[in-house]
């Protein structure tokens, strides 16, 4: 499934992921994921939420540097194994490389939400199903 | 003493003789110099206006931004074909300030850096090293040549290689060592950590000029090194390094009167100030041939001391350089001007120029970094595409300013803004 993720750039230094996060909170956005990659200076902070235009706003007004942009999401069976038979192999067999992916696994449903871009979406999609 | 008769020539009669070389430089300018008639027009002055060495305050200032202008070729005196050699040095912009010289020029400034060297302490039998950078930089050149003219046996080393310039300063017997300031304390360092004394060597001297530097870091490199260290000064739109130089007193650097005219200005108001004042200099160079260069203004804010000096010297001595009135950094000895950094901003596709230039000294070693504001339109969710961005623009500063900078991306508002101006430079250098 096709959804919006918000992307914020934030610098490497204590306590500024608390300046991000506070906005959205503050404004009751729920946070269903999230994942950092890291450089020396700086970080990208990649986002799935409840509201994303409500995200938007917020970390505009608190004068971030964001991003939202198409990536796919899908729900899966948290089994061994399942990451690797419900979306990495499928990709691995037509060729469509996998640019980063992060996962979360919900205890309460005992499934795992797991959130990818890759380097064809349309194709990514026609492979991993649209819904 | 290298020439004695003109480096303690009594003033009236150096006077004189400045004044007939003046009288011939601005005739010279007006009659080969398109750019220069058309200034000296504007203000309704002619080559015969100028009767008395008072009256060059009559002339109009030569600024760096009219090299720019006149680029590359449009400040020339001479043909081409007359020219033996072109340097060049940063602009203000994207591009370099030339420095053409005939036979005649190169002849002058051998002999000026004969002089200096001289006047430095150095002597035909010395084994100078000269590891100042060779290339469009004047200073490599510029020593060589001012080396041999002097007798001494040069060795044409340049900057860097730390561990064979100290092996070659043990197996050569060098005497002299011409560097840049700090590069004499990372070459005094460096042989610190590999257990060699230099200061046992037979190295007495070291010339260092390119950069600022203080009366500590002087003697931090006359202990380290065992040597005296003298400041020297140049710019490659006068002719290079040996527009002027301490003598063995250090008391201030000689100005060699007889081929430079200098004068001390108001930085704002721009009338001339009466000697020992502080201001800004200017300079005319009374016998280069192939690039007439009147009343240049340094931007460089120094005192002027016009009493004889205990060497002998009549040459009137400027004091290191304060300041400067304008925003030029010397970093490692190259000149960079934030305007040439805002315009290779410009040139990478998606950046904003809101940017920041940190300038740090490690190790004794000019660090700088720039910082870019990342706006929301560079900006990506792949980490790849914000690497690749800080490569390009790293790159691309390596090539326009000719020195490595460190690429640094920012969030939006990072950068101090005063009253709404960022603050551009920021120099954590402490000499």
């Amino acid at each position: 499934m096709r959804i919006k993720q918000v992307s914020v750039f934030v610098s490497n230094e204590p306590g500024r992921l608390v300046d991000m996060l506070k906005p959205l909170s503050d404004n009751e956005i729920d946070i269903q994921a999230l994942s950092v990659a890291d450089s020396t200076d700086f970080g990208i902070v990649r986002m799935v939420v409840s509201n994303t235009e409500g995200a938007v706003k917020a970390l505009q007004d608190a004068q971030f540097t964001i991003r939202t942009n198409a990536v796919l999401a899908y729900d899966m069976p948290n089994v061994p194994g399942g990451l690797l038979k419900a979306v990495v192999e499928p990709l691995a067999k037509v060729g469509i490389n996998l640019e980063y992916i992060y996962a979360f696994a919900e205890s309460e449903t005992g499934k795992a939400k797991v959130v990818l871009k890759v380097s064809d979406i349309d194709r990514a999609e026609d492979v991993l199903g649209k819904g | 003493m290298w020439e004695p008769q003109y480096e303690k020539m009594p003033r009236e009669e150096l006077e004189k003789l400045q004044l007939e070389r003046l009288q011939q430089m601005v005739k010279s300018a007006y009659e080969k110099v398109p750019f220069y008639r058309a200034k000296f027009q504007e203000v309704g002055l002619t080559p015969k206006d100028i009767k008395s060495l008072d009256d060059v305050s009559k002339l109009p200032f030569t600024s760096k931004s009219d090299f720019r202008d006149n680029y590359p070729f449009g400040m020339m005196a001479v043909p081409l074909s007359e020219v033996v050699r072109i340097h060049a040095s940063s602009g203000t912009t994207g591009k370099p300030t030339v420095a053409p010289y005939n036979a005649k020029d190169i002849d002058t400034w051998s002999n000026l850096m004969a002089r200096t060297l001289a006047s430095a302490g150095a002597h035909s039998g010395d084994v100078i090293q000269n590891a100042y950078g060779y290339g469009l930089f004047t200073g490599g050149l510029g020593f060589h040549y001012g080396a041999e003219r002097l007798g001494a046996t040069v060795i044409p080393i340049a900057a860097g290689n730390t561990k064979r310039q100290i092996m070659l300063i043990e197996d050569l017997g060098t005497t002299v060592l011409t560097c840049t300031p700090s590069y004499a304390l990372i070459v005094a360092e460096t042989a610190q950590e590999m257990g060699i004394d230099l200061a046992a060597s037979q190295l007495r001297l070291a010339v260092c000029g390119a950069e600022p530097w203080s009366e500590n870091m002087r003697a931090e490199i006359e202990a380290k090194l065992g040597v005296t260290a003298i400041d020297i000064y140049g710019l490659t739109e006068l002719l290079g390094p040996g527009v002027s130089c301490e003598c063995s007193y250090k008391t201030g650097m000689h100005i060699w009167e007889d081929h430079f005219l200098a004068e001390i200005i108001d930085p704002v108001t721009e009338q001339p100030l009466p000697y020992g004042q502080q201001g800004e200099l200017v300079l005319t160079a009374l016998t280069k041939e192939a690039m007439p260069v009147i009343r240049f203004k340094t931007h460089d804010i120094v005192n002027l001391y016009p009493e004889t000096c205990e060497c002998g010297r009549t040459m009137i001595r400027m004091s290191k350089v304060h300041g400067r009135t304008d925003d030029m950094l010397i970093v490692r000895g190259v000149n960079v001007f934030p305007t040439q950094i805002e315009s290779v901003l410009l040139s990478v596709e998606g950046v904003e120029p809101q940017y920041q230039i940190i300038v740090d000294r490690e190790r004794h070693l000019d660090e700088i970094e720039i910082w870019v504001e990342v706006s929301d339109a560079v900006f990506s969710d792949e980490m790849r595409s914000l690497e690749e961005l800080e490569k390009s623009v790293r790159a691309e500063m390596d090539s326009v300013l000719g020195i490595a900078a460190r690429v640094k991306l920012v969030e939006p508002k990072t950068i101090t803004r005063t009253e709404g101006k960022a603050k551009r430079v920021v120099d954590r250098r402490e000499l």
